[in-house]
């Protein structure tokens, strides 16, 4: 329950930040990539901040603590190779996020606000993921085929 | 305090919208990266929290579901504090399909999106993390680029 509870709390602390970063706004967004028009580079601020509170809370949290409070262990990524499917990956999600100016949080976030403009790109973006997870499973059986 | 004080500073929290908005933002996101972390042992990537979903470990959908209702939370609630966001949408419905496919199959197949890879991934100082926020943000950038200038243009 706490492990659930602790979770809501983060996910709307995550949403309130976006909006009051007006981050959920796909126009924001676009005018932040849009370097050779009217850049806006507030956006900036949204990630430079994210990065400094977050890195100093994860340094900490490596250095004082043995296992989450309501947890048993950290589930950490442990990959380290920079290998295609990381960089094909990334290159596809650019592009998607540069057509729309809308990432998977702001999605999600905006579901509550304005559903009838936001819902196509969700169930396109869970068909997407759902088509690259079947496709993966293929891979991995034929792999395990011989 | 005076009734037209109060209603100046509400005024001036929702006119918020320019750099100190960015960075209070900003901050609340890498704080609830933190509270993930503290408290449940788990990294604040959207995109990985969903597709936990479609092949769910047994007792590891409960968080997740939680994580996500409270996104759907967050945005509503600082609309009470921050007045009701400007949402533009400007990509039209079949792009914004095609946009939807490519972000829910490249953050699948590339373990990350601007929040995993972006926040989390750079706060952890991973290399993959690095490599793929710069591939995102230059493809982003080159996509709005011929979009705006060259398409559109």
């Amino acid at each position: 329950m706490r492990v659930w509870i602790a979770a809501f709390v983060a996910g709307l602390l995550f949403s309130f930040g976006l909006a009051v970063a007006r981050m959920i706004d796909p126009a924001r967004v676009i005018g932040f990539l849009d370097i050779a028009g009217t850049w806006d580079p507030t956006l900036a601020f949204v990630m430079g901040a994210a990065v400094i509170v977050s890195g100093a809370g994860f340094a900490l949290i490596r250095k004082k603590m043995n296992r989450p409070w309501f947890a048993d262990r950290f589930h950490m990524p442990t990959r380290t190779e920079i290998d295609a499917p990381l960089i094909i990956g990334a290159i596809l999600f650019g592009v998607g996020w540069g057509l729309a100016g809308l990432c998977p949080g702001p999605a999600i976030a905006l579901l509550s606000l304005v559903p009838d403009l936001v819902w196509p790109f969700v169930a396109a973006m869970l068909a997407g993921t759902a088509l690259h997870r079947v496709i993966a499973a293929i891979a991995a059986r034929r792999r395990m085929g011989g | 305090m005076p009734e037209g004080r109060l209603m100046e500073m509400y005024v001036h929290l929702t006119q918020l919208g320019t750099i100190q908005g960015a960075i209070l933002g900003g901050a609340m996101i890498g704080l609830a990266a933190v509270v993930l972390l503290a408290a449940d042992g788990r990294i604040a990537g959207i995109c990985g929290i969903i597709g936990g979903l479609t092949a769910p470990v047994t007792g590891d959908a409960g968080w997740r579901i939680a994580f996500l209702i409270g996104l759907l939370f967050g945005a509503p609630a600082s609309v009470l504090f921050f007045g009701v966001p400007a949402i533009h949408m400007q990509a039209s419905l079949p792009v914004l399909i095609v946009a939807g496919l490519l972000v829910g199959f490249g953050t699948s197949l590339g373990n990350g999106c601007t929040s995993g890879h972006g926040v989390c991934g750079l706060a952890r100082g991973s290399g993959r993390s690095l490599t793929a926020v710069l591939l995102f943000m230059a493809t982003a950038v080159l996509t709005v680029f011929v979009v705006r200038h060259v398409v559109g243009g």
